[in-house]
């Protein structure tokens, strides 16, 4: 099986290059997906990146979703394809479907860029096969709008199935439940609003500890 | 159907109507001005040509009350010092070879008075501006600091103004995708009606990639590209840039402050990347200040000279527009490049492949002058050199205050100071809760400090640094500061005050000062004590920088920066660019980061409170003589420090400056989240150990292993040290003996509760 994770560039990504620096720490290869992109180029799983899509003068994620790249990747995440939404990435997940919820402005109304604690709660997606359940983990947030939110019904269906995947120990934009990352029934798709790709290197970041969700993909891809 | 156009007036009907009275007054022309613009054109200039003239004159765009002392930074820098400089004052922003084949570029820039009207987005367009003077330079931007002066943190305005301006800086940063590593948040009264907002870009690429603004060969095609042009910001720069706001004239004259689309800009940011690798581009020119005005008249000078241009082609997005509108426009998110014929097709493609719109709207012609049309008809024909670079010079009146005297005898001598440790503690906690000392978390938290996975320094801590080369791990570090008490009390020895500190901030992180930005800040230049502090802060600025080595490679001047007759302190920012070789070797501010550390004091600690934070904030005092400044012992600081760093002996160090060593104790404490345990020489007077603000010194903390050998080399290299204590990884506290013990949770809550409480 193939290692190549593709990283998609909407107008407006941000976090897209560091997000295949983190990608090739692992030793797994990522290529650049445009949001033109008609097909995936064979990637073997997909990351949608942290930015501001297309400016989200709308809502945030809203206009990503219909880009032309988004067709191919709702079918292969349909298809069991893992895909990770990272930031701007889960806002666009939420908004095409593929995960439950919405991302809502943080209670404080500001942007919020923080280092933040956060237990792993669920270890047997594509992504967070590699933590031990329960870790706690350091991981940057940085966003507008990161406060998750959802019916009641579908946080209780969310916990009930344990697909927090993700949960803050300090929560720094008012989500519910504290949520951090969630997961599709089938623990493929996971979106989160803390961003791994600045937690590889203890050097430009609070800790390696991201590099666990990218060890865990490529660990995923190979025993498939 | 045909769209109805307007009216323009051509340079045929300003021949045949001589004596049209015209509003040049109102445009901010003196009438020896206009005059002299009748006797460059031989015939009274059209509504397009006084706009750009008006405009390019102005005190903003045109240097006038400044030139003749600015030339001053060019007689004192040295041949040594030009030795790394690829460009320097008169380009976009300056530019310095940092090794390995990188070019680093860095310029700070003012956006006060927009910033008062619309605190949100004259904030975010000051960030958006700089951002486009480093593209210009053919760099990516890297990375952004923001220095920003408000009135009384418990004012009224402040409430309003404040915020405002975070949320623009970090709005339109974080949207751009440009870390934020570090900067000022400063109050003082002065600074009521009139906030400072100085931003701050770095930028960087390969040598061979540097463009300069040239419009060469006769036959290339000028092209616009990215947002249209809109009526924001017209008039933005002669108006708001150059008047003082007052309650009886400013209102009816203030036009809309520009508005910033950071989306348009992150995109041409890419767009032009992909233009300058794809060699598309002979020239490129920036829209900000006097908008196409500038653009053109400037890209033309640069060049041969001639340049044809058809307004009527300029994607609009209002309806009506004059040419002198569409000329005057500050409507952000342009640039302006100059493209071979046979290179237009590629150029439009990328930009197509961007979504970016981007237009054909002239040419370089063999002709001398700049030549506008507007449906077929001329409406400016200049020759563009007159425009952009012969505007007036002024040799404005200098002269000391008589009020200087009685300020510098009104010294800090008579205050009544702290007695006993109860008071001293007492003191310390006021000191650090106070709003010029207080954590500048509320402030930081909304910018992004992360984003580009390059930043290795950002705040708190003395410097911002970012990795350039992810494989040799080369970097550079950026810090701007300026103590404008000090400025006031000594403008000379104040500018070279900012200029030590921001020295002694690049080097307590490791890095080696190569380049120095500026951002003078000052009030009316009409005001001969004005004129005088600027002179005398320019000089010592000047003065300073050759004997540090280090040249000036760009600048900004931002006058009538006051409120109806009371200028602002005088506040001339200075910014520090230094290399590292490998950013891993880079020295943290916390304490802890080894098991036994030594904490030392290195420099001299004198009996200094005139214009100290102390004085501010206890008495409510300003007056005296600054700290002393030696400008020797700083590069002497600074050499100890960078070989501490390269041979791995330091474990953290943190600059001394406005709070004195209290102030960076408990900043290093709390950044390490360790406790420490001070003990002051034998026979110190504690009150002045812990607050003096004594220039030249740093506070370091040295791995027992490598104590003796650090202290050997300071003693060696006659750099006064002495050893201050030891950091406690186990305590929770800041022990200071015989003074007091503070729980690093009560200091904690202390130094991060201030600006929540005033702002939250």
């Amino acid at each position: 099986m193939t290692s190549r994770i593709g990283v998609v560039t909407f107008p407006g990504t941000l976090d897209d290059s560091d997000t295949a620096r983190a990608v090739r720490a692992v030793g797994a290869e990522p290529v650049a997906l445009w949001h033109g992109d008609a097909d995936l180029h064979g990637v073997a799983a997909v990351i949608l990146p942290g930015g501001f899509s297309y400016g989200d003068y709308l809502r945030a994620g809203a206009i990503a979703r219909f880009a032309p790249v988004m067709g191919p990747v709702i079918d292969a995440a349909h298809q069991g394809m893992p895909v990770l939404g990272i930031c701007n990435g889960f806002q666009v997940l939420c908004e095409a479907g593929l995960l439950p919820g919405a991302l809502i402005r943080n209670a404080s109304l500001h942007f919020v860029c923080r280092e933040e604690w956060l237990r792993v709660e669920n270890t047997g997606t594509a992504w967070t096969n590699r933590f031990d359940k329960d870790a706690q983990i350091v991981i940057p947030v940085k966003n507008m709008d990161g406060c998750y939110q959802a019916e009641p019904g579908t946080v209780a269906e969310l916990e009930g199935e344990g697909r927090v995947v993700f949960r803050y120990l300090d929560n720094p934009n008012g989500s519910v439940a504290g949520i951090a990352g969630i997961t599709d029934a089938r623990g493929r798709v996971v979106g989160l609003m803390p961003h791994p790709e600045h937690a590889i290197d203890a050097l430009t970041g609070p800790s390696d500890d991201g590099l666990g969700l990218f060890l865990s993909a490529l660990d995923h891809l190979v025993s498939a | 159907m045909s769209i109805p156009t307007v009216t323009a007036d051509t340079v045929e009907h300003a021949l045949s109507t001589p004596d049209t009275k015209q509003p040049y007054a109102e445009l901010g022309l003196k009438d020896d001005e206009y005059q002299r613009i009748r006797d460059i054109l031989g015939r009274r200039p059209t509504d397009a040509e006084l706009a750009m003239y008006s405009v390019m004159w102005s005190e903003h765009c045109s240097y006038k009350s400044s030139k003749v002392h600015l030339r001053y930074f060019g007689e004192t820098t040295t041949e040594e010092m030009r030795a790394k400089m690829l460009a320097g004052i008169g380009e976009n922003a300056g530019v310095i070879d940092i090794g390995d084949g990188w070019a680093v570029t860095f310029k700070a820039e003012s956006h006060n008075h927009p910033s008062y009207v619309e605190p949100h987005q004259g904030a975010a367009t000051g960030v958006g501006g700089i951002v486009r003077d480093i593209l210009a330079m053919g760099a990516r931007p890297l990375a952004v600091q923001d220095s920003i002066r408000f009135g009384p943190a418990d004012a009224d305005d402040t409430k309003r103004v404040l915020p405002g301006v975070v949320s623009g800086v970090g709005g339109y940063g974080n949207c751009l995708g440009l870390p934020n590593i570090g900067g000022e948040v400063v109050f003082d009264r002065t600074y009521a009606g009139n906030p400072l907002v100085n931003a701050l870009c770095v930028g960087a690429m390969r040598i061979e990639d540097l463009h300069l603004a040239h419009a060469t060969g006769v036959g290339n095609k000028i092209i616009l590209f990215g947002a249209r042009t809109g009526l924001d910001g017209i008039g933005g720069v002669s108006v708001l840039a150059s008047e003082t706001f007052s309650e009886s004239t400013g209102r009816k004259k203030l036009p809309s402050v520009q508005v910033g689309d950071p989306f348009t800009e992150k995109v041409l940011i890419e767009c032009c990347l992909e233009l300058f690798h794809a060699g598309l581009v002979v020239g490129i020119q920036d829209l900000g200040g006097a908008g196409l005005s500038c653009a053109t008249s400037e890209l033309a000078s640069a060049g041969d000279g001639g340049m044809r241009i058809v307004l009527d082609r300029v994607p609009l997005r209002a309806k009506g527009m004059t040419p002198a509108e569409v000329l005057s426009s500050e409507s952000q998110e342009r640039m302006c490049a100059v493209v071979t014929p046979d290179n237009v097709e590629a150029f439009l493609a990328v930009c197509a492949k961007w979504d970016v719109t981007a237009t054909e709207i002239g040419e370089v012609t063999d002709g001398e002058n700049l030549v506008i049309t507007w449906h077929d008809e001329t409406v400016v024909d200049v020759p563009p050199r007159t425009v952009a670079h012969d505007g007036p010079v002024y040799q404005r009146p200098v002269r000391r205050p008589s009020t200087q005297d009685d300020l510098v005898a009104d010294t800090s001598a008579m205050l009544e100071r702290p007695a006993g440790p109860a008071e001293l503690r007492e003191t310390l906690l006021h000191m650090v809760s106070s709003p010029n000392l207080a954590s500048r978390r509320w402030v930081t938290e909304q910018y992004d400090r992360f984003v580009r996975g390059g930043t290795v320094l950002a705040q708190p801590a003395d410097s911002g640094m970012i990795r350039i080369d992810e494989e040799t791990g080369r970097g550079v570090s950026v810090s701007t500061d300026c103590n404008s008490r000090y400025v006031a009390l000594d403008p000379y020895v104040g500018a070279q005050l900012a200029l030590a500190e921001a020295y002694r901030n690049v080097v307590v992180g490791g890095a080696s000062p190569l380049a120095v930005t500026d951002c003078l800040n000052f009030g009316s230049p009409e005001d001969p004590g004005v004129m005088w502090q600027f002179r005398e802060a320019l000089h010592g600025l000047a003065d300073g920088c050759r004997e540090l080595g280090i040249p000036v490679i760009g600048g900004n001047v931002s006058f009538y920066n006051q409120t109806g007759t009371t200028a602002i302190l005088p506040t001339p920012l200075v910014g520090v660019l230094g290399v590292i070789d490998d950013v891993r070797r880079r020295i943290p501010t916390g304490f802890g980061a080894e098991l036994g550390e030594t904490l030392l004091l290195l420099g001299d600690t004198r009996d200094e409170f005139d214009g100290s934070e102390w004085a501010h904030v206890v008495h409510g005092h300003l007056g005296g003589k600054p700290p002393k400044v030696d400008l020797a012992r700083e590069r002497l600081l600074g050499e100890i420090l960078i070989a501490g760093s390269r041979d791995g002996m330091l474990s953290a160090a943190h600059d001394l400056s406005e709070g004195g060593l209290a102030q960076a104790v408990v900043e290093a404490a709390l950044a390490g989240e360790s406790g420490c345990r001070i003990v002051l020489p034998e026979g110190a007077d504690p009150f002045v150990w812990l607050f003096s603000e004594s220039a030249g010194r740093a506070l370091v903390a040295v791995p027992r292993s490598e104590e003796l050998r650090f202290t050997e080399m300071c003693s060696a290299r006659q750099l006064p040290w002495v050893r201050i204590g030891v950091v406690d990884k186990e305590s929770d506290a800041v022990e200071i003996q015989d003074v007091a013990t503070l729980g690093l949770a009560e200091l904690r809550s202390a130094w991060e509760g201030t600006l929540p409480a005033l702002f939250d």
